[in-house]
């Protein structure tokens, strides 16, 4: 069985990661850079940057982060937020930036799903979903960081996504998002029946064993961690090592 | 010094950071000159297969890499820069790759329970890859040393002898890396990999012929 992926994932404003509840209420907990390059250097599969307010350009932009972070950081880096255009992707690729995550603009326009990945290969473009429970086994998809909504049903548009090209998923329970409470299991799980491509869930885990849980039901295949690494109420070995105790398998 | 092949395709940003980091000497290239009298190149790649040997033939270096590889110099393909080494690829149709390896880039086993417990296609993430002990760039890889990938189909080489280190997906074992003497490509990311990926990137700078 192939190992799972644990990824840090950096809310990005201005200078400064940032982590808030339900996407709301937010609060500085460090800057990208050293928090990125102690998630390396202890070894994390991944990273993931998300620009909360879409500032794509200009001074202190998310893509100076990541220019910064790839000087050092040898792993997979994921950019999102304000990707908009195939220009912005390519923009994104020039700082270091492995894949894009794309939200809002595939809503808008969803093919834009296929051209990203028809110039840039699926394994480039991450499609994220920010999804409200509606109704049991119902959940509409959010945007612009679960300020708007859509009417969109999320099992539907990852169908769609799937087709048009994503190459992975990127779930984020809005209701679990930042409270600790536990992944959305049922989320999760719906949603990585509903496609092949590899599912990476967000949200809701406070402690190493939430995420064993996950796993363990197959509900994903990657999950993203932040306040957990943020607030140091564990380190990534800490973290891995509880995984490694249950049996799943991970990277080492 | 390497010279990186610069065709469009790939990202030259973070090869150029990895080998920054090595402390070895590098320039990015796109004149077929440069790269037929370059002692040692590095060919990235990213996206589709069809489209990258476009991008690479279009500029007119297919030719001049295929000379240098002919003369002996160490040549490094990585990703689809692996699988360009090869004859072939069926991504998408059929495409003719460079050739210098004889092979077919084919898609990746699917897995047959789809529920649960195997590798979803694309194939994202980091895998445990086996050498071959007595291969003499990769022999020394220690067991279990995992790198990153990120790919639907791998440069399957018709001689077993040119496979030098292998990932299981799904069941199978499937090439990670493939060496025809000076020719060695890396179907995953060294520059993505971690320490384990600068120590592979390390390998092919120090590779002699």
């Amino acid at each position: 069985m192939s190992p799972h992926r644990i990824i840090a994932r950096l809310d990005i404003k201005g200078p400064n990661v940032i982590k808030g509840i339900h996407l709301e209420g937010l609060r500085i907990v460090g800057k990208p850079g050293e928090l990125a390059l102690r998630y390396y250097e202890q070894g994390i599969d991944e990273i993931i940057y998300m620009d909360t307010v879409a500032s794509l350009y200009g001074r202190n932009s998310i893509l100076n982060v990541v220019e910064e972070a790839a000087r050092d950081i040898f792993v997979p880096l994921t950019v999102g937020g304000g990707i908009r255009t195939v220009d912005d992707i390519v923009t994104a690729l020039r700082s270091g930036a492995d894949k894009v995550a794309i939200n809002t603009a595939a809503v808008t326009r969803p093919e834009f799903i296929d051209e990203a990945s028809r110039s840039f290969g699926s394994q480039c473009i991450v499609l994220s979903v920010e999804a409200k429970r509606r109704a049991p086994g119902k959940w509409e998809a959010l945007t612009d960081n679960g300020r708007e909504t859509t009417g969109i049903d999320v099992m539907e548009w990852i169908a769609e996504a799937e087709q048009r090209g994503a190459g992975e998923i990127l779930i984020t329970s809005v209701d679990q998002e930042g409270t600790k409470k536990g992944a959305d299991i049922d989320l999760f799980s719906a949603v990585r029946q509903r496609v092949s491509i590899p599912v990476i869930g967000c949200g809701g885990i406070g402690k190493p064993m939430d995420a064993v849980n996950a796993f363990k039901r197959n509900a994903i295949d990657a999950i993203t961690c932040a306040s957990i690494f943020h607030y140091n109420t564990c380190t990534v070995p800490q973290f891995k090592a509880v995984l490694a105790e249950h049996d799943v398998p991970i990277r080492q | 010094m390497i010279h990186v092949i610069d065709y469009g395709r790939g990202n030259l940003f973070s090869i150029g950071q990895a080998l920054r980091h090595l402390g070895v000497p590098f320039k990015l290239t796109s004149d077929a000159g440069q790269i037929r009298e370059s002692s040692r190149l590095l060919l990235p790649g990213v996206g589709a297969f069809g489209d990258a040997m476009a991008g690479l033939t279009e500029r007119g270096l297919a030719d001049a890499v295929r000379d240098a590889a002919h003369r002996d110099i160490p040549l490094l393909g990585i990703c689809v820069g692996a699988q360009m080494l090869l004859s072939r690829s069926e991504e998408f149709g059929l495409h003719k790759g460079l050739d210098l390896i004889n092979g077919t880039v084919r898609r990746l086993p699917e897995p047959y329970d789809g529920a649960t417990g195997q590798t979803r296609i694309p194939n994202v993430g980091w895998r445990a890859i086996e050498s071959k002990q007595d291969d003499p760039v990769l022999g020394t890889v220690p067991a279990n040393s995992m790198a990153y990938f990120v790919h639907s189909l791998a440069p399957m080489a018709d001689d077993q002898n040119h496979i030098v280190a292998t990932i299981t997906i799904n069941g199978e074992k499937i090439p990670a890396a493939i060496r025809k003497g000076n020719i060695l490509g890396y179907q995953f990311h060294p520059e993505k990999s971690g320490p384990t990926g600068l120590d592979l990137l390390q390998r092919f700078v120090e590779m002699k012929v």
